[in-house]
Parts: C-alpha cells; sequence; structure tokens
C-alpha cells in the first residue's frame, strides 16, 4: 500500500465522515421538523443566508423548510460559552463526549453503500470503506463502546441527575444489547450456510437477500432487531440516559456548548448507522424490492447501466440511502407517537419480554434451518 | 344517576404486546402529518381579536374632533392599581366647546401598571375611555410605557357616535332651557 493509496483512503473516510455528520446535522432537523408536523406546527422556518436565501423562490422554499436551521444550530454550538462546572472530574468529563462521538462515526467504515458491476472489468464491486469480514460484529463491538461515555458522563459529572441517568443508560443499554445481538443470529445463520465460506459481513448479507429480504423470511428476529435498535440508540420510548421529564436531561445535564453538541450529534450518528444496519440486515440493503435486484432489473430490460458503471452504482447508493433515510424517519416518528417507558417497565421488557423472545426466536429458526438443509435443499 | 359497571376485560395476548397498539398510535400521528396546522405565524400573521376584547386603553375624540374628556377624573378614582394620572384643565372662554368647561390639560396612562380590568371605560359618563384592541405594548424603558394625552388619542382615534351632548346642552342653554 504506497501512499497514495492511504491519501485516497483518508480522503473517502473524511467524506463519508463527513457525509455522515451532515445526514446527522439534518435529521436534527428532520426531528424538529416531523415532530411539529405531527404535533400540527410549522417547526423552524425563519433561519435564512445570505446569498442562497435572497435566490426568489426558491430561497423562500428552503428557509420555510428550514433547510438553514442545521447551520444555525451548529453555529450555536460552537460559539456558546464552553462551561466546565468546578466540581467535575476534568479528565473523565472532556473524555465522555469523545468517546460518545468517535465510535459512531467509526461504525460508518463498514457499512456499504451500494454494489455495482465495473464496467471496464466486469467485476462486481462494492462502495464501502472497509469491506472487512466481521461487519456486523465490529458494528456491535464499536457501537457498544459507546455506553461508556454515558457512564463516565455520568460519572464525571459529579451531581445527581447526570448520575442516575448514566446508571440507568449501562442498565438499559446491556439488558437490550443482548436481544438485538440474538436477533441477528438467525440472520448469520441462514447467510452461512454450510459449505460457504463463513462470514459477518454486512456484503454478504445483503447478496444473501436477492430473493426473501429477512424482514419477509424472519420478521420475528426483524422486530426485536428493531425494538433493541431503539433501546440502544436511547431513542423514545426507551429514553433512561436522558430521561427528560424525571432526570433534567439526564448523563449530559452538566455539559454545555461544544461537548454536548458531541453528545447530541454522536446520538444522531447511532441512529443513522443504526438505520443503516437494519436496512442493509434486513430491509434488502441496495435491492430496489424483494425478489427484485439490479442485476435482474438489468437482466429484463436488456440495459446493462441498471447495474453497471456510474449510473448503476447511484442507483444502488440511492434505494440504500431511501431506506435508511425511511428508518431514520420511522425512528422520529416513533418518538413522537409513544409515550416513554417507566425504568422498571424497560427492564421489564428487555429481560422478561425480549430476551426470552429473542432466545425462543433464535431456537425456532436454528430448527427451522436445520430442517431446511436437510431435507428440503 | 344509575351505575353503570363497565366489566373490564383482560388484555389480549396482542394487546399485551403492545405493538398493535403502536401501530395504531404511528396511523394516527402519520395522518396528523397532513392535517392544516394550528400555529399562527405571529408578527406577519395576527390572531382574530375577540369582540369585547380589553386591550390598551384610549382617548377617544367625537367626529367633529373635539375631545370627549371632560377631565372629571372618575376613570382616576376607579382605577384600581391607580395606572392612570390626570391634570385637569379649563377650556378657553373663546373656543366653540367653551360650555363643557374643562378638558385634561394631560392625561396619562402608565401601561405597566394597567391591569387592563376596563373600570375606566365602564365608568367613564362621556364616553371618552376606551380599551382597544391594540394586545402588543412594547417599550426600552419605564418611561416609554407611560403614554401621554397625545399618544392616548393618536391610537384611539374618533368615536363615531352622533350624540353631540354638548352641542344639544349648548343650543338648549341659548334657547333659555338648560336641561
Amino acid at each position: 500500500m504506497d501512499v497514495v493509496d492511504i491519501l485516497i483512503r483518508f480522503g473517502l473516510g473524511l467524506l463519508v465522515i463527513s457525509l455522515v455528520m451532515g445526514v446527522c446535522m439534518y435529521s436534527v432537523l428532520a426531528e424538529r421538523k416531523v415532530s411539529s408536523w405531527i404535533q400540527g406546527r410549522v417547526g423552524p422556518n425563519r433561519t435564512r443566508v445570505p446569498l442562497i436565501g435572497s435566490i426568489p423562490i426558491i430561497g423562500n422554499m428552503l428557509t420555510r423548510l428550514g433547510i438553514f436551521q442545521p447551520l444555525a444550530d451548529g453555529g450555536k454550538f460552537l460559539f456558546k460559552e464552553d462551561v466546565i462546572p468546578a466540581h467535575v472530574h476534568k479528565m473523565y468529563y472532556v473524555l465522555a463526549p469523545i468517546i460518545a462521538f468517535v465510535p459512531a462515526l467509526v461504525t460508518v467504515s463498514v457499512v456499504p453503500f451500494g454494489q455495482y458491476v465495473d464496467a471496464a472489468t466486469g467485476v462486481v464491486k462494492t462502495i464501502i470503506l472497509a469491506n472487512v469480514d466481521v461487519g456486523i460484529l465490529l458494528v456491535f463491538a464499536i457501537a457498544s463502546l459507546g455506553v461508556y461515555s454515558i457512564i463516565l458522563a455520568g460519572w464525571a459529572s459529579n451531581s445527581k441527575y447526570p448520575f442516575l441517568g448514566g446508571i440507568r443508560a449501562t442498565a438499559q443499554m446491556i439488558s437490550y444489547e443482548l436481544a438485538m445481538t440474538l436477533s441477528i443470529v438467525p440472520v448469520f445463520m441462514w447467510v452461512n450456510a454450510p459449505g460457504t465460506p463463513g462470514t459477518l459481513s454486512l456484503v454478504r448479507v445483503v447478496e444473501a437477500q436477492n430473493d426473501w429480504w429477512f424482514v419477509l423470511s424472519q420478521p420475528a428476529s426483524a422486530v426485536i432487531f428493531l425494538i433493541a435498535l431503539f433501546a440502544e440508540t436511547n431513542r423514545l420510548p426507551f429514553d433512561m440516559p436522558e430521561s427528560e421529564t424525571d432526570l433534567v436531561s439526564g448523563y449530559h445535564t452538566e455539559y454545555s456548548s461544544f461537548k454536548f453538541g458531541f453528545f447530541f450529534v454522536g446520538e444522531y450518528a447511532n441512529m443513522t448507522v443504526g438505520a443503516c444496519v437494519t436496512a442493509l440486515v434486513f430491509f434488502g440493503g441496495w435491492h430496489p424490492l424483494p425478489w427484485v435486484t439490479w442485476t435482474d432489473v438489468a437482466g429484463w430490460t436488456g440495459l446493462a447501466w441498471f447495474n453497471t458503471g456510474i449510473i448503476g452504482a447511484l442507483l444502488a447508493v440511492s434505494i440504500f440511502v431511501l431506506k435508511a433515510f425511511f428508518f431514520l424517519f420511522f425512528f422520529i416518528w416513533v418518538r413522537w407517537t409513544v409515550p416513554r417507558f417507566r425504568y422498571d417497565q424497560v427492564m421489564r421488557i428487555g429481560w422478561r419480554g425480549l430476551l426470552p423472545f429473542a432466545i425462543a426466536n433464535l431456537v425456532l429458526y436454528a430448527i427451522l434451518i436445520a430442517v431446511w438443509e436437510r431435507y428440503v435443499v | 344517576m344509575a351505575v353503570k359497571v363497565i366489566e373490564r376485560k383482560p388484555l389480549s395476548w396482542a394487546e399485551r404486546t403492545y405493538l398493535p397498539q403502536i401501530l395504531s398510535g404511528l396511523r394516527i400521528t402519520f395522518r396528523n402529518m397532513f392535517k392544516p396546522k394550528v400555529t399562527v405565524e405571529y408578527p406577519e400573521e395576527r390572531p382574530p381579536i375577540p369582540a369585547g376584547y380589553r386591550g390598551v386603553p384610549t382617548l377617544v375624540r367625537d367626529p367633529e374632533g373635539r375631545e370627549k374628556c371632560v377631565s372629571c377624573q372618575l376613570c382616576e378614582f376607579v382605577c384600581p392599581p391607580k395606572a392612570i394620572r390626570i391634570t385637569p384643565g379649563e377650556i378657553p372662554e373663546d373656543s366653540p366647546y367653551a360650555n363643557v368647561e374643562k378638558a385634561p390639560k394631560e392625561f396619562e396612562i402608565d401601561m405597566l401598571r394597567c391591569i387592563y380590568c376596563g373600570l375606566c371605560q365602564e365608568v367613564c359618563p362621556e364616553e371618552a375611555i376606551f380599551l382597544q384592541n391594540t394586545y402588543s405594548v412594547t417599550g426600552t424603558s419605564r418611561a416609554e410605557f407611560v403614554y401621554n394625552k397625545a399618544k392616548l388619542y393618536e391610537i384611539g382615534g374618533t368615536l363615531p357616535d352622533k350624540h353631540f351632548k354638548w352641542e344639544k346642552k349648548r343650543r338648549a342653554a341659548e334657547h333659555g332651557n338648560a336641561h
């Protein structure tokens, strides 16, 4: 690997990170807009940037949609006074937002965005930063580091509410990680059929959904995964770490300005990656429809560009991004629909509801897949 | 009143999973997204003001442009927070309204003290003070909130009544019939 190669990878990494950051900023806007639409309000519609905002019709439209709002929000986070209270443990206090932020962005590196056939060589190429074979495991491993940031923030803040928020968050995330991991095992049991080289790669999962999407063949797994994902990303109805109603704002009560922004963006980055993983594992990734892939479309129509070259890549990526955006919307939609659970209810759902259900689901699919392999194939 | 005992059915299995309820909730919130918005976008769009609204108290003139207030000071006395301060004055002999005798030299209402109760309007025998629709009173100093006579007439305008009480009184007096 020479210097140029490293530089290219570095540049691509930066590009993807900035894209994810952009998505995070705009999902904050989406959160505000969707919540206000659901509640019969109009949401942020005043922020205007000088040049683009004064284009006759488009400028007004963008302003009404609040497109410039994230810039104002980001600017606010940058320029507000950064208060470090006197009673905190400084090192961990500063470390916590960084730990919240970094893993959330690292997980993006193993998320594939699409596949296309290279026009020159005819080789199937994947648009991904790091096509590692442990894909989903890496996502789970790195994402679960995020809980340390919440514990650290809660502990280092040295104050009641963050402490309680930190403790609740820890309990919640550990409880739901079990169900989440177990729910995804049947999928990989199916992907790793006997005789194939074993893999945990997210690319292979999508390739295995050429016909049946896993949400259709394993709906129970998908439901458990989604519910656990809500808990893992600290989204309502599982907002134990924040608990705005009873803990002020939980683990980041003592944080202000840019450090708070880190937590904020980290949370939305987790959400984005969660939406991507859901789309990849259960909803066919970049396949446009169940039982239909871009290769099929190209075959039926006889137009090679459906899966080849730049247009093929763009089609695949846009379908994938569309799905990911739908799940981001779904997260927001659920948040403004369902009231939050009490702490004991969260624990009960996790340990007495989801975990046994996930285990039963795992055993059922283990038997089903064994029977399938033995008698059908 | 007859008491009707409603039997609480135990939750069914589907209800206990909570998922169908969430789905129906999602349907409701999704529909809500496309309903017309209830927001009044304030500075551009103003809320409709109901009849009988008690906004800022103002002084009014009659259609001839005469100030209706005769500085009897009833409003000053009735005002619960003592927001009104009147300096009475005389109408000069050569004025066409000399028979009214009195008019306020200065009339001040402190809008920070005013509680917009409307007692001044109720008590006024001359129908000279009215609470109008203005609800947004702004200023950058306390002094700015003390509205003087000129300002009160400026926002008050003219009351289009056709009584011309003092004109009638003057004519009656000229014909030797003061009442």
